[in-house]
């Protein structure tokens, strides 16, 4: 199968404007005959139900959560980029563009991400006459500032919950649609498998997490907005309930999976406190604006940090950096603090962190200021840790926190089932190999209100799909298949937790797929995988009913699905041979120990085909093509 | 001094066969930088591994933010901490010995689904009648169109931090969801795009809360005192001024 990424023909800047002229439209007396799942309510999945319920689809969306409002772009703290250049300060779409582009290491599609900076500037109009209550300046205008890695000042911000403000935003704009009955919520519904009828996604089983019953749910297409993966390494930023379940299985059923290696490191978290750690926190990256990051020069120095004297601090990011010095991109930040620590400079308990310190940023523009922009990141890191990081520096360490990888997409969001969609984290398309800060929030928007209402358009309109209807064998041979799944792990009857098993998954990722990759490492680390995959199949204990509201069971069903991606995850790994973006392969770097890529051969997609249990997985490449852009070396020297 | 305490817990427990009752467990060697809900994993295991049933209690971001998590904990919504939600709280603000009772919220309009998990659908009921901006994708002016003074987007913000999590009714001796409500209303009503619906969303939302069979504010502050966000009850006084406003102009 050759993998078609249906990218519009024609100039870059004109390809998105001609393709809706070009897609086919829904006549608007036959939307409402069609009925649209949505899975997930984050960002994405919360702004396509809305805007596909507002232009009367018949839309079904469904979470995990009590309520959609939980999802958890809730917490993405920093902000959302646009290319407003309100700050006259250089800014067009053409940069953000580049800079998504260039951050991400060049792999990822430059027709996305082009329509993506695009599409910036509508969001945040949309997200402003929703009334987000966003940071604003003397003069009424929306405040903005730089932020990760660029050089302008493009991001806009509701203090620290930037995240929890446009996802209330979408949420309430998904509500509005189900007071006008286009919308039916289904909270606390876990969707367990994807059903395919005739070769199309055609609807899905979930389970009702209440009563443990499984639903079949039948429409004319699917969308997945289920998330990032980054839970597969057990310690991330993410929430408890952050999975790859709904991705996995749609994999299972022919979806290709794109890029699992590329797992972004967020190198400013709270650190590890112990092993009954259940999640990493992590700190706005914003306060790498103000904040500099230093470690003692001295291996092994355990002073108090105010004791050691400005001569003895090594301000390694500037020091290495002079040009973006603490506002280097997420990789580069994280892979430095690592080799910092690993040459005995870590600080803390564990030696496992390295300074953030505002102190100077606090001597030069005052207390209250810096309050009134971080305060609650602040009180956060206070609450957690038990230090005052107005009086001593905040101790930081990288984290896991968004997985650039996902489902593969065209152009239209379309995975390779057709009518199966996916949206914002779940999808690979736009981010490359790394993550630019604020970029998230403006991805997950961008395919929810602006993208996925044209394209579903254009496939309803040109696909002749039949009634949705959940009585065909399709679904009960899925039910059936689930059922069996849940009884089984149920009868294990084994010694161990599920939880225990997702740790030392975790442990063993963390160990030989984190920062920086070896071969020798990543080998040894899938037969720890496999091996642990066995042993979960014989000794997880898994109490309860399954027809009832069974958190262990839950839990249980996704950290199977943890054990089983994580092997693909490592995989993709191995065989991409280079350096890019996050992943870093020790055997491909330059004398300076930057990443190396080899644009030669591995200016591509790898997109992962599922042929059968116990099979290895076929590689499928999406070359990547650039017309608009020169692929340099990344420098932030 | 000792990083680790031991605890008892009395936890409520109630499922679809049992009405409801507390149970006694032992929390040993609890470390005192873990998170409440930390703690109640390590119970949770050990649970597990015995082949019982753990106690059901809902979270998810586990940063304070999601507003998933919420326990009544030695009688006092999210703990005894101010502005914590219960997976922000940490373990080194008990000590050693402690007994801490856990109980789901209480009101009529949460009934309890499982121990600790009660149902909150009730609140996007609420939200479902009126709380939002009816803009659709599209067509939105330019972000900078309006100027809206800082002063009053910090003051939507701070009415804007709600996260919904439900504690404001469980400290109410009336079960009144009137800050969450108010929080809502006063956050959209303040903002210039709010206003053109704000007396038509006060009088949606105000109706619905009341046939929820949330109680009346009989200016308890108890909402306040317990709330994560710190949201302050002069929302309450908003809401009940554009109720008002919504009723006889």
């Amino acid at each position: 199968m050759t993998l078609d990424a249906k990218i519009p023909a024609g100039d870059l800047a004109g390809k998105w404007d001609r393709y809706r002229f070009d897609c086919k439209l829904v006549n608007p007396a036959n939307k409402k005959k069609f009925t649209i799942i949505v899975v997930g309510t984050g960002l994405a999945g919360a702004s396509a139900a809305a805007s596909l319920g507002e232009l009367g689809y018949n839309v079904k969306s469904f979470c995990i959560q009590d309520s959609p409002r939980r999802a958890h772009s809730i917490a993405a703290q920093g902000g959302i980029n646009a290319a407003k250049n309100y700050a006259n300060d250089g800014d067009s779409i053409f940069r953000l563009f580049y800079d998504t582009i260039k951050g991400g290491d060049f792999r990822s599609r430059e027709a996305n991400v082009y329509r993506l900076a695009q599409i910036s500037n509508n969001i945040i109009d949309h997200c402003v006459a929703q009334g987000i209550p966003f940071a604003r300046d003397y003069g009424g205008g929306l405040a903005y500032r730089s932020f990760g890695g660029a050089q302008v000042s493009r991001t806009f911000y509701a203090k620290g919950q930037t995240g929890q403000q446009l996802l209330l935003g979408a949420y309430g704009a998904l509500m509005r649609q189900v007071a006008k009955g286009s919308v039916t919520l289904y909270p606390r519904r876990e969707m367990l498998d994807l059903v395919l009828v005739d070769g199309k996604a055609r609807g899905i089983v979930v389970r009702n997490l209440v009563t443990g019953e499984l639903e079949s749910h039948a429409g004319h297409a699917v969308i997945l907005a289920t998330g990032g993966y980054g839970n597969t390494y057990f310690l991330s930023t993410n929430a408890m309930g952050s999975n790859v379940t709904a991705t996995w299985r749609a994999y299972k059923k022919g979806a290709f999976f794109a890029n699992p290696c590329f797992t972004q490191i967020h190198p400013t978290c709270i650190p590890v406190h112990g092993e009954h750690q259940s999640k990493l926190t992590l700190m706005s990256e914003s306060l790498r604006n103000d904040g500099r990051v230093w470690v003692p020069k001295q291996p092994g120095d355990k002073r108090n940090p105010a004791d050691i004297p400005e001569s003895e601090r090594d301000y390694y990011l500037e020091r290495k950096y002079p040009s973006f010095g603490n506002l280097v991109p997420r990789d580069v930040a994280s892979r430095n603090a690592k080799e910092e620590c690993d040459r005995g400079k870590g600080v803390g308990q564990t030696g496992l962190a390295v300074y953030l310190d505002l102190a100077d940023a606090i001597k030069s523009r005052g207390k209250a200021e810096i309050e009134s922009k971080y305060g609650n990141l602040f009180e956060m890191y206070e609450k957690i840790t038990g230090e005052n990081p107005y009086e001593a520096p905040m101790k930081i360490y990288p984290a896991v926190h968004y997985t650039m990888g996902g489902l593969w997409v065209d152009y239209n969001l379309m995975t390779t089932i057709p009518g199966l969609f996916a949206a914002g984290e779940a999808n690979f398309s736009d981010h490359g190999a790394n993550r630019l800060g604020a970029s998230a929030l403006m991805q997950g928007l961008c395919d929810g209100y602006f993208v996925i209402p044209y394209t579903i358009g254009g496939y309803l309109a040109s696909s002749s799909l039949g009634e949705a209807s959940a009585n065909g064998p399709e679904f009960s041979d899925a039910m059936a298949a689930i059922s069996d799944n849940i009884k089984h792990l149920l009868a294990i009857n084994g010694k161990q937790s599920a939880i225990s098993f997702h740790r030392r998954l975790g442990k063993i990722l963390w160990d030989h797929c984190g920062i920086a990759r070896r071969d020798d490492d990543m080998k040894k680390g899938l037969c720890l995988i496999q091996n642990l995959r066995a042993e979960f199949g014989n000794d997880v204990r898994v109490p309860g009913d399954e027809a009832d509201f069974n958190q262990a069971l839950e839990n249980a069903g996704r950290v199977a699905d943890f054990l089983e991606f994580a092997e693909l995850l490592v995989t993709d790994a191995l065989s991409r041979r280079e350096s890019c973006g996050c992943h870093l392969n020790v055997d491909f770097q330059t004398p300076e120990h930057e990443a190396l890529r080899d644009d030669e051969n591995f200016s591509h997609v790898a997109a992962w085909e599922y042929s059968g249990r116990d099979k290895e997985p076929v590689l499928h490449k999406e070359p990547l093509v650039f017309e608009n852009v020169a692929l340099t070396r990344r420098s932030y020297k | 001094m000792s990083r680790t305490i031991n605890l008892t817990l009395k936890v409520w427990r109630q499922n679809k066969a049992n009405p409801g009752g507390f149970e006694t467990y032992e929390a040993r060697s609890i470390s005192k930088d873990m998170s409440f809900l930390e703690m109640l994993d390590v119970v949770n295991e050990e649970l597990i591994v015995a082949g019982k049933e753990p106690i059901a209690f809902d979270h998810d971001c586990r940063e304070g933010i999601c507003g998933m998590c919420g326990s009544v904990v030695n009688g006092r919504a999210h703990g005894h901490m101010e502005k914590t939600t219960l997976c922000q709280l940490h373990m080194r603000h008990f000590s050693d010995g402690d007994t801490v009772s856990i109980e789901p919220w209480r009101a009529r309009a949460f009934p309890v689904i499982k121990d600790l998990v009660v149902d909150r659908s009730t609140l996007d009921e609420i939200i479902r009648a009126g709380g939002y901006v009816s803009v659709n994708t599209g067509g939105a002016p330019d972000a900078n169109a309006m100027p809206i003074p800082t002063e009053m987007a910090e003051k939507a913000f701070n009415a804007a931090a709600c996260i919904g999590c439900g504690a404001c009714v469980a400290a109410c001796p009336n079960a009144s969801a009137m800050l969450f409500v108010g929080a809502k209303i006063s956050h959209l009503s303040i903002l210039p795009q709010g206003r053109p619906e704000a007396a038509k969303r006060a009088w949606a939302m105000v109706t619905k809360m009341d046939k929820l069979g949330f109680g009346n504010c009989s200016n308890e502050t108890e909402c306040e005192a317990e709330c994560p966000k710190g949201i302050s009850i002069l929302e309450i006084a908003r809401m009940n001024r554009e109720f008002f406003k919504a009723a006889f102009f």
